[in-house]
């Protein structure tokens, strides 16, 4: 149906909320869980149901209970994940042989299956939480952005609509002038949640008071961030409610048409954003005059073609005129000059999604939740070694210590917590001392972090800094795209130098030079990557400078991962002088003599391995290096 | 190989070029779709066709070809039948991604700086992040995902997909 106005629409609200109540069972369809096989315990459970229904016992479920594929719950570790509703009891783990039981228990008779709930061990007895809302995981988290991820269909508009869906647009639109949207968002203190935290409704602004015949909303959903899956979350688990707060953006700065940018890795993200567009125009939330007013707008989604830079803002425009994505110089800033020349407002997903909400419960609710500066929630990506990997969303100001130890239950296997890298290829490795820092947007980027999209990827002891380090400027410099000198050719010297690090072939001035070049990429280049890439070197040399003196000075990888490190020597007790390993070495540095056992060669030996594989003896030992003291 | 590439061309003779770009208007605006069409017709994107596109949306083919070779999805080379993304963001990076597309090219049997198999079955490369960072280490064959990925499960994976194992479960 095609709503013409606001009263059609909350008498249409009004009714799918009356039909509510009834029983519901909630899969999670995210990538998470399909991927452990969601799909499967979400046919099973079809079919159980049907059944059911034909054995007329339809009586006792009362209702046929109504079966929902979600968006991602968060507890991607412990998936397929199953939701009771309106019991809240939540269970991990699901096969489909476990539906049955559910079906016989929880939805005929309320009871729980306990074997299949959140369990913990706490002081050595085991303790049962059955209730999504009692689980660790979840009882620290706030949901604003993903308050419907998880919850709803993503590809079905009525789901959306019980949830208060759109209201916020008809509010703004019958009551509310631009200025005064630009007013309540500005008073909220709602701040861009792709990284950079500039106010929203400061942005807005800009753009509003710019005369032009056309202007344009962006939404950024090229989360190209290794590690971060927040913006694909929402994307594939509440696509109604960007499309919502694109709508409401493009009203307030006075826009006709907005942009969806997804990185063509998410396929799933952009079938949703598509169907979810297609529905909103046929009900009049998209289009011409929406909701019977003279607003008008359109939302197009593009696609992405692998490109991390594409996610800082002039870059992005670039690409969504067709052409290479590269970054320009600001200013002038696209809200003043933007897609092809107009004024463009350019938020991320995140940031959109919050905009309904806050209009429809106001500023002051928003801001009561975060801290002075940074007002709201944010969500974060927990991934790496931490045994609760997933997606959650904390108010502003929790600490990381809450966040990896409470929300995360901690590192896996009970190894050692060693650091956390937050924001991605641009952020900062926190330690062990910074766990008490509340999380904000100005904490971080004192400690040289930055908020970034979200993503947190916790490390352990056995993982190696400076690798970490060289890993994430092989990252950028791979995405470097080239434009400007300091990050062209600096992100590719700084590499060079974490080689010859790992490899155990750097000397202490090559880590000065490091710090240097450094310094320079980040003063120097022209546009956010090449700003932010040395952030990971310049963090690990200030708080795990050791680690890398263990490097250069003693040849040594405490956390055992870089080859170079390691040592191989042949036992003279088991030795045949076969000469098999002699053959095999592709750098000649094994010698002996027929009957007296071989040596390598230690400054030349390359740590191949190759002698290892071809000793039929096994003579050969692999050792890492350990410091001369030990 | 050169004449399996060149037959490829002519036998379908620009005609989906035309279609496709129709369907865009004829609009440089939407270069990217249009070039990422033509990929998902010829696995690739040909020479051939790049200067083609040029002439047709009145721009240089330095235009083109620049915007072909900025972005990490355009290949000018043939790719396989099935891509295979081995992810190395830092999730799956930290759990040991270097293992897991050594698995892979090995059991593939791809010699070193080969991408593609010799039959153009399969193409082996790696991704910065396919978002599935909660199941590291994570690959995708085609738009499948696949993840908590060991040694073991990559041959199981690779001896389905070569038709001669039994399909593996996802994670």
């Amino acid at each position: 149906m095609r709503f013409e106005n606001r009263e059609q629409l909350e008498k249409y609200i009004i009714e799918l909320k009356n039909k509510n109540g009834k029983k519901k069972v909630l899969i999670c369809g995210g990538l998470g869980c399909l991927a452990k096989g969601a799909e499967e315990v979400l046919d099973t459970f079809r079919k159980v149901i049907e059944r059911e229904k034909v054995e007329a016992e339809v009586e006792k479920l009362e209702e046929s209970p109504h079966l929902v594929k979600t968006g991602c719950m968060g507890l991607c570790e412990a998936g397929p994940l199953v939701r009771i509703e309106p019991e809240g009891i939540l269970y991990l783990r699901v096969k489909p042989e476990d539906v049955e039981e559910i079906v016989d228990k929880s939805l005929k008779e309320g009871e729980v299956v306990e074997r299949l709930v959140y369990q913990e061990k706490v002081n050595g007895e085991v303790h049962y939480w059955p209730h999504l809302k009692d689980v660790p995981f979840y009882r620290k988290q706030v949901k604003i952005a993903l308050r419907n991820c998880g919850s709803i269909d993503p590809q079905n508009l009525d789901e959306y609509l019980a949830r208060d869906g759109y209201l916020a647009l008809a509010q703004v639109l019958n009551e509310k002038t631009p200025d005064e949207v630009i007013e309540e968002i500005t008073k909220s203190g709602l701040r861009g949640r792709g990284g950079g935290g500039f106010p929203t409704g400061r942005k807005w602004q800009f753009a509003r008071v710019v005369k032009a015949d056309k202007k344009y909303i962006i939404c950024n959903g090229d989360e190209g961030d290794p590690g971060a899956f927040m913006d694909r979350s929402v994307m594939e688990g509440d696509p109604h409610s960007i499309l919502e707060g694109m709508a409401i953006a493009g009203y307030a700065i006075g826009a006709q048409e907005g942009y969806i940018y997804v990185r063509t890795e998410y396929p799933l993200a952009v079938k949703h954003l598509r169907k979810a567009i297609e529905d909103a125009e046929r009900a009049g939330f998209l289009g011409d005059n929406i909701l019977g007013s003279d607003f008008s707008f359109r939302i197009i989604v593009r696609e992405g073609a692998g490109a991390f830079v594409c996610g800082e803002e002039t870059a992005l425009i670039a690409s969504i005129e067709g052409k290479r994505g590269m970054p320009n110089p600001r200013p002038p800033y696209p809200a003043y000059r933007g897609l092809w020349g107009k004024p463009t407002v350019i938020n991320n997903v995140e940031t959109l999604t919050n905009v309904p909400i806050i209009m429809l419960r106001g500023a002051d609710w928003f801001r009561s939740f975060g801290t002075a500066s940074s007002a709201g929630t944010k969500t974060f990506a927990l991934a790496g070694k931490i045994k609760n990997t997933g997606l959650v969303e904390v108010p502003m100001g929790v600490t990381l210590r809450d966040l990896i130890f409470g929300i995360g239950g901690g590192i896996q296997d009970d190894k050692k917590f060693k650091a956390v890298q937050i924001g991605g290829p641009s952020g900062g490795c926190l330690t062990e001392r910074h766990l008490d820092l509340p999380i904000d947007y100005d904490s971080l980027s004192g400690a040289g972090a930055i908020m970034g999209s979200g993503g947190l990827v916790v490390l352990d002891e056995d993982t190696c800094i400076p690798e970490v380090a060289r890993f994430f400027m092989n990252f950028t410099q791979n995405e470097s795209c080239g434009k400007c000198v300091p990050c062209r050719e600096g992100t590719k010297h700084m590499l060079g130098l974490l080689q010859k690090v790992v490899k155990g072939e750097a000397s202490t001035s090559d880590l000065e030079l490091l710090e240097e070049t450094a310094q320079v990429v980040r003063d120097s280049s022209l546009c956010g990557l090449g700003k932010t890439a040395p952030n990971p070197v310049l963090t690990t040399l200030f708080y795990f400078r050791d680690e890398y003196l263990d490097h250069v000075v003693h040849k040594v990888c405490p956390a055992h991962i870089c080859q170079a490190m390691k040592e191989y020597r042949i036992d003279p007790e088991k030795c045949r002088a076969c000469a098999k390993c002699a053959r095999v070495c592709p750098v000649s540095c094994i010698s002996g003599r027929p009957r007296v056992p071989y040596v390598i060669d230690q400054e030349k030996c390359t740590k191949c391995g190759a002698c290892f594989e071809a000793c039929p003896f096994d003579s050969i030992i692999v050792e890492w290096r350990k410091k001369e003291d030990e | 190989m050169e004449i399996e590439k060149e037959s490829l061309v002519l036998s379908r003779q620009f005609e989906k070029v035309n279609a496709i770009l129709r369907k865009y208007s004829h609009n440089v605006d939407n270069l990217i779709a249009i070039l990422q069409e033509i990929q998902s017709e010829y696995r690739y994107l040909p020479e051939e066709i790049l200067t083609y596109v040029a002439t047709a949306l009145q721009v240089s083919p330095a235009h083109v070809y620049g915007v072909a070779t900025f972005y990490a999805q355009f290949s000018l080379e043939p790719k396989g039948e099935h891509i295979i993304r081995v992810c190395d963001g830092t999730a799956c990076h930290v759990k040991g991604s270097a293992q897991i597309l050594k698995a892979v090219r090995e059991n593939l049997g791809l010699r070193e700086g080969e991408n593609t198999t010799s039959d153009l079955m399969f193409t082996v490369e790696t991704v910065a992040c396919i978002g599935a960072c909660a199941l590291a280490p994570a690959l995708m064959v085609d738009e499948e995902v696949y993840g908590q990925m060991d040694e073991e499960k990559v041959q199981q994976l690779v001896d389905h997909l070569l038709g001669e194992g039994e399909k593996v479960d996802a994670v």
